[in-house]
């Protein structure tokens, strides 16, 4: 009995933009040094703001330079370059020989130096888009996809040059396609996806380019510029390197000021807010607000450098939900999770994927099942109200606000850090709200969430580490207690859905039975151990009680707790 | 900065013209044109004759109006303070004429609750946080502003009229807001200080109005300073539990708007919500004393709804369910006391 997905009614976008020279990220790397420059300038003039004495100046490049020399010792990577550590001693002697110097003599070189690590920074930060290695990369994954897809899927001879398959089928778009393109002509996007998975990059990479919109930039944890066919992809598709081990202030703000700079030059953009990706496989709770702050910061100069009579262009938000049956790296990352959960202890972020395993990993992914689909939210301002399809501003009667407004003070846009931090957390909160509202439920997810809690309703003493560590012989539930669970809460999410605060997939629909069976066959699907699956005498056992708790914690937040 | 620059610049609204509508429209006379909105056309008519409202004189740059629209148009700052049970409705008028610009100042000592159709708060029994807003709630929830504050502590009207020495608390999000406030206020017997805690700072303002009227009770039964003492202390741990339950931090309730609104409030005969306890104490029922007088108590609403709030957050709250009683059951004042002196409550302070 097959279960029948509802015909895939994604179509084909025509690119905004014709040519890529065109294309703001173009603009952006042919200027790359002059850009570069901009940006170090004008990070090097925010730490002298805040570090405004010689002596605050001369702390935080000793800071600096210590920090860095412990990260160089402790935790090096592959991509980090060669010159690093000269670099490093260089400025640590330098710093050094200015013990004994007058005052004037400190400030004069301090700047120089300041100016060195900044202009550093910036240069290491910035990506490097080439068109040509943008297309290539483009064939190169629409070629070997549809090989995957059709040599897999079309039973027949020839099949592998066949064209019957499209990603598209297997990626499904569905929400605010057509406003997105809308406003990428009439403004600049900042799109805020959820993040799972390291495959998130590339599948964003794709849905933006089948979307008919020019290529964004976006901040990539360093990290992924390890495994080399990410970098490769990666550099090309014009994204820049966040380095979540320098947590010094020069760096700090000279990425702030990359991606502040950046979106204000009209270059769409692509944060993942969360930071890393989700370890309980929750949807995000708190995002990080350093370079949402960017989005606030570059509309306010946007309308603090125009002139009376013009209208700056308008900054949209829009924020993303990634919805997967299976996530690779689930296991790990629940893992991490939990013993820093539960012991308090830290663990260094490490990827245990080489380009081998991706590539296995892809290949499994395109001939087997499961599905992906995307959903592109609303877009908003930067204070998060929802917008129309021409980028003006509403409030909840569906009047048009003026964004300007909110940076007036008696009559004049200004400069307020403290309003706009608070600006900043206004809009994270709005951000995490609509990830739940446009959020998918999935059968998998479903199935995942009613087994845990069941499991956990019959042991209502034990803790999360207690149950996770339940004997085998307790891990069994009946079908039929969990086929009335599951149709209960089903029942709530069509409730949900109703009053407009989550949707779900079509195939969550028709009979319990199919649904059920559906979810069980994709949930966790190329895990070795199975999350959740049908034992021989028909009752539902699990083989990872880790997994299974992350598969459930997706739809943690609804309330759903007391419809099992 | 002098009030002479400051008057060059746009006047500031004032919403609502009763007790301490009018005083604070006094006290930002001195620094910039006001122009106080009021519904009655008969305050508006006496203002323009005579320069005074029920009795009190007004200053002469403040300007009356009745037109809503005006006034969201002529002033960026508005202190809307009219009783929480209009305020809802007030901001649905006003709302259309409110931009991001505007910065709202609210001095509303009260809740707002929104019920399904057919409850009634009579008839609803229990309250959770969704049902019940703050004043600040309901102004980001009816309009575009997004810079809200608000204005409480020990400030009997009558007194602030007088120019007697005063303090006041500016809550809000936004540090600009709260400078703006101390600006426009601050007099020489007048401090004004800051506060983060806006939720904090709004929840102390309300539920001190429940141990007000407690203390009229005492007050009308003839106890003397030690019942007070008693009452203040366990009536500040209630409302710090019920505090916390609705979303505020301690630390909002011992500052000025918490510990110092309470004290004032349960000592004087001026606040309208001691006056209430005091006549029941006195034997009078809550219909007699409600036909009696035209000015709205904002406790007796409060009681209620903390009491229903204690129940769905189980909050032990035992001087509001003893008050409820005597309210809106049949429960007699000295009944409701017999009660409290029984409580098995033994711990002093477990909450910092």
């Amino acid at each position: 009995m097959e279960v029948v997905e509802k015909k895939n009614k994604n179509k084909k976008y025509k690119p905004i933009l014709e040519g890529i020279p065109d294309w703001p990220v173009y603009q952006l790397s042919k200027n790359r040094k002059e850009f570069i420059e901009e940006v170090a300038q004008k990070s090097f003039n925010r730490v002298k703001e805040v570090r405004p004495t010689t002596k605050q100046l001369m702390d935080e490049l000793e800071a600096t330079v210590y920090r860095e020399q412990q990260r160089m010792k402790r935790n090096r990577w592959r991509v980090d370059p060669a010159d690093e550590p000269k670099f490093w001693s260089q400025i640590k002697s330098e710093l050094v020989a200015l013990t004994n110097k007058s005052a004037e003599e400190i400030q004069t070189k301090a700047d120089e130096i300041l100016h060195r690590i900044v202009s550093r920074y910036a240069a290491e930060i910035a990506g490097n888009f080439k068109p040509n290695s943008y297309r290539l990369t483009r064939e190169i994954i629409k070629f070997w996809f549809s090989r995957l897809l059709n040599g897999a899927r079309v039973k027949k001879f020839g099949a592998f040059f066949r064209n019957r398959y499209t990603l598209r089928d297997k990626i499904q778009i569905v929400g605010k396609a057509k406003q997105i393109r809308n406003l990428a002509r009439v403004g600049t996007i900042v799109m805020v996806p959820t993040h799972f998975s390291n495959l998130d990059s590339i599948l964003i990479g794709w849905v933006i380019h089948s979307l008919g919109l020019p290529a964004f930039i976006y901040g990539a944890g360093l990290n992924l510029f390890n495994i080399k066919i990410f970098a490769y992809f990666m550099n090309s598709l014009g994204a820049y390197k966040v380095d979540r081990r320098k947590k010094n202030l020069p760096y700090l703000e000279t990425l702030k000021l990359y991606s502040t700079l950046a979106i204000q030059k009209g270059a769409h953009s692509l944060f993942f807010p969360g930071g890393t990706r989700s370890r309980a496989g929750m949807l995000e709770k708190q995002l990080k607000l350093g370079l949402l702050s960017s989005t606030i910061e570059a509309q306010r100069n946007a309308y603090l450098e125009s002139k009376p009579e013009e209208e700056p262009r308008k900054i949209f938000i829009v924020p993303v939900t990634l919805n997967y049956h299976f996530v690779l790296e689930a296991p790990e990352l629940i893992d991490d999770y939990l013993s820093v959960k539960g012991q308090d202890r830290y663990l260094p972020e490490q990827d245990k994927y080489g380009s081998w395993q991706m590539l296995k990993f892809l290949f499994k992914f395109f001939t087997k099942g499961s599905n992906i689909s995307v959903s592109i939210g609303k877009g908003l301002d930067v204070m998060g109200n929802y917008v129309d399809d021409d980028g003006n501003s509403l409030d909840a009667q569906g009047r048009i606000i003026n964004t300007r407004d909110y940076f007036v003070t008696e009559g004049r846009i200004a400069v307020d850090k403290q309003r706009e931090d608070e600006y900043t957390r206004m809009l994270s909160q709005r951000i995490v709200s609509e990830y739940h509202r446009i959020n998918r439920v999935f059968a998998s997810h479903l199935v995942a969430f009613v087994a845990f809690e069941l499991w956990q309703q019959k042991h209502p003493k034990l803790d999360l580490f207690g149950l996770l560590r339940l004997p085998e012989e307790d891990q069994v539930l009946s079908y039929e207690e969990f086929r009335a669970a599951c149709k209960r809460v089903r029942k709530q999410i069509y409730h949900l859905k109703d009053e407009g605060k989550v949707y779900h997939a079509t195939h969550l629909k028709g009979k319990i039975d199919l649904v059920i069976r559906h979810g069980l066959e994709n949930v966790g699907i190329f895990h070795l151990k199975r999350p959740l699956l049908l034992s021989k005498q028909g009752n539902i056992i699990t083989q990872d009680f880790n997994t299974l708790y992350y598969y459930h914690n997706r739809l943690a937040g609804y309330d759903l707790e007391k419809f099992v | 900065m002098t009030s002479k620059s400051l008057s060059d610049n746009k006047p500031v609204g004032v919403i609502g013209a009763g007790n301490f509508g009018s005083a604070v429209a006094n006290l930002l006379a001195p620094q910039r044109d006001v122009i106080l909105y009021a519904r009655d056309e008969k305050v508006i008519h006496q203002m323009q004759a005579h320069h005074e409202i029920r009795g009190h004189k007004m200053r002469t740059n403040v300007q009356p109006t009745n037109d809503l629209e005006y006034i969201a148009r002529e002033c960026d700052v508005l202190f809307p303070i009219v009783p929480s049970a209009h305020f809802r409705g007030m901001m649905k008028q006003l709302s259309p004429h409110l931009h991001p610009y505007h910065i709202l100042i609210h001095g509303t000592k009260g809740f707002d609750i929104t019920l399904p159709e057919g409850q009634t708060l009579e008839n609803t029994r229990k309250l959770n946080r969704s049902q019940v807003k703050t004043i600040s709630e309901v102004i980001k929830e009816e309009s575009v502003v997004v810079r809200v504050g608000c204005l409480a502590g020990p400030n009997l009207a009558k007194e602030l009229a007088a120019g007697q020495p005063a303090a006041t608390v500016i809550a809000s999000h936004f540090n600009e807001v709260i400078n703006l406030g101390k600006r426009l206020l601050r007099n020489d017997r007048f401090q004004v200080y800051g506060n983060n805690d806006l939720v904090g700072v709004e929840l102390a303002g309300v539920l001190k109005n429940v141990i007000a009227i407690a203390a009229g009770a005492l007050s009308g039964m003839g106890y003397g300073e030690n019942a007070k003492g008693l009452l203040i202390s366990r009536g500040m741990v209630e409302m710090v539990y019920l505090g916390r339950a609705l979303g505020g931090n301690t630390t909002a309730f011992l500052g000025i708007a918490g510990v110092g609104d309470l004290v004032t409030t349960c000592n004087s005969s001026l606040s309208r919500n001691f006056n209430v306890g005091y006549r029941l104490a006195q034997g009078e029922t809550l219909a007699e004393i409600l036909a009696s007088t035209d000015e709205i108590a904002e406790g007796i609403n409060t009681v209620q709804i903390a009491k229903k709030c204690a129940d769905y957050y189980k909050v032990r709250a035992p001087i509001t369910g003893a008050l409820y009683q005597v309210l809106f059951e049949d429960l007699t004042v000295k009944e409701a006391l017999q009660y409290l002196m029984r409580y098995p409550l033994n711990v002093d302070i477990d909450f910092l």
